[in-house]
């Protein structure tokens, strides 16, 4: 279908953008990559008075690496993600993640800042910001706030962004090199949202036990959501067969997933129970190259 | 809403209601019909131009937003003689009805010339966007392969 009528603005400067959507009480919508707000305008699920483009605005689109983290800024896109290739060694749980993001031509125009307002549940950005503790620079009419992901993401499609709140940055905090991490999920088709995908990671103490386990999970819930149950059964054990099984059985017990056209819930739950146990086996044989000898 | 733009290195200025898309604009409006509309949502790939030499769906795009920005079309991938994708696709029966061709040519120009020396695993992904219903898909990762070699010496 054909996108219903509004009007457009193309601003220079946050300020402008800001003033612009305070302008329509709600009735205003930011416009980034388009690649998820034009199928929803075209569905006519969306249907602002008012666009305004992110286009113009400077200094939102590099990737900062510093000894506290990864900083992306809101119109950074997928692309840009895959082609850095200090992510690698940075943040490697989000350049694999990434890799999984929708096609080639979705890659070139999709952002990180539209992924993170937009919140599919299935969305892999939200879920990997949400497992790393990640924080959002959110600036608005009253001025500018950081946001904690597990504040952010509050349903399907929801979270705590005011009408006139543009993100601007998202950190990610830093990333130690042997640490033990993987990323999975499934999806028919590459590129397609996932019917249930994992995120985790953890470090070692000196008797290599798990410690400081951070699991979430994306496309079995309204939004992503960490698994604690499963982050306990894995903190302070050892990476044997009883532990992975443990922490799937947590994971198992702690998700109630929806059913829709793509797949039943009980299918969602076997399939994060899989998915979960082969990135644990994964992760375990992950950053052993940089650990101190045994 | 005036939007100036470059199609096919030719500067052009249409007025256009903001809601218009881009692939409406080229087609409805500057009568370049060679972008196909098949899904108007996203996921068919028929759309596919190039904004700045990236390939991106026309149907995702408001035609506002190309201010400024260079667009290439499947009409500006080819003169007179067959380009060495056309001729590939020839070679390899890569198409048999045409809609999605102009898609598929785009997007593997815009591969090819950014990724010369691609392998069979990375054209499948990257042309995993676009839907055929007539080839079954392997003449045309075929044909895309066999026409990396124009690329690699810098011949369009
Ligand atoms: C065929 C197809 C397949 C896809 N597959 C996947 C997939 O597998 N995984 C996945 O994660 N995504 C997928 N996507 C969605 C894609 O990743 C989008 O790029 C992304 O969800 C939104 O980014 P955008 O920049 O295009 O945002 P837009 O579409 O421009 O905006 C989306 C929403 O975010 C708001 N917004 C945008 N930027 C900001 C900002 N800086 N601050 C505040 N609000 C903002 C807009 O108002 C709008 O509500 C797919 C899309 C398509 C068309
Ligand atoms: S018409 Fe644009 S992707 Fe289908
Ligand atoms: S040739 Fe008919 S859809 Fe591809």
């Amino acid at each position: 279908m054909k996108p219903p009528i509004f009007e457009y603005a193309s601003p220079s400067t946050i300020a402008e953008a800001v003033s612009l959507l305070a302008s329509r009480d709600g009735n205003a919508k930011v416009i980034s990559g388009g690649q998820s707000l034009m199928p929803m305008l075209a569905f006519r699920l969306a249907s602002p008075e008012l666009l305004v483009d992110l286009k113009q605005l400077k200094d939102l689109n590099t990737i900062i690496i510093r000894d506290d983290g990864v900083r992306l800024g809101a119109k950074v896109r997928w692309c840009d993600i895959e082609s850095d290739k200090r992510l690698d060694r940075s943040h490697p749980l989000l350049a694999e993640a990434i890799k999984h993001v929708a096609h080639y031509q979705v890659r070139n125009r999709g952002t990180v800042g539209g992924s993170l307002a937009h919140a599919d549940p299935s969305a892999e950005m939200p879920g990997v910001t949400l497992t790393c503790d990640g924080l959002m620079t959110i600036v608005g009419s009253r001025g500018m706030r950081i946001e904690k992901a597990s504040d952010f993401f509050i349903g399907p499609l929801t979270t705590s962004l005011e009408p006139d709140e543009i993100i601007t940055e998202v950190h990610l905090p830093s990333w130690p090199a042997d640490r033990r991490w993987a990323f999975r999920e499934f999806a028919r088709r590459k590129g397609d949202f996932a019917m249930a995908g994992v995120a985790l990671f953890y470090d070692l103490d000196q008797e290599n036990r798990a410690v400081d386990a951070h699991i979430g999970v994306i496309g079995v819930s309204d939004c992503p959501i960490r698994l604690t149950a499963a982050e306990a059964a894995l903190n302070g054990n050892a990476l044997t067969e009883e532990t992975f099984s443990a922490v799937v059985a947590a994971a198992k017990g702690s998700i109630d997933p929806p059913s829709d056209i793509h797949a039943s819930g009980a299918y969602r739950r076997a399939l994060l129970g899989t998915l979960l146990g082969r990135g644990l086996h994964q992760s375990a044989s992950r950053g052993e190259t940089n650990a101190s000898p045994i | 809403m005036q939007v100036q733009f470059e199609l096919n290195g030719e500067a052009v200025i249409t007025d256009v209601e903001p809601r218009t898309t881009l692939a409406d604009c080229i087609r409805d409006g500057l009568r370049k019909t060679g972008t196909h509309v098949g899904c108007e949502h996203g996921v068919c790939g028929a759309c596919t131009v190039l904004i700045n030499g990236d390939a991106v769906r026309a149907c995702l795009v408001l035609a506002v937003q190309v201010q400024g920005d260079k667009v290439v079309t499947i009409e500006g991938l080819s003169g007179d003689e067959l380009s060495p994708l056309q001729v590939a696709f020839r070679k390899h029966h890569a198409l048999q009805c045409g809609f999605c061709t102009p898609g598929f040519i785009t997007t593997a120009h815009a591969l090819l010339t950014n990724e010369p020396n691609v392998n069979e695993e990375r054209v499948r992904d990257v042309l995993s966007g676009n839907l055929c219903r007539c080839t079954g898909y392997i003449p045309i990762v075929e044909a895309v392969l066999d026409a990396r070699i124009h690329y690699a010496r810098g011949e369009e």
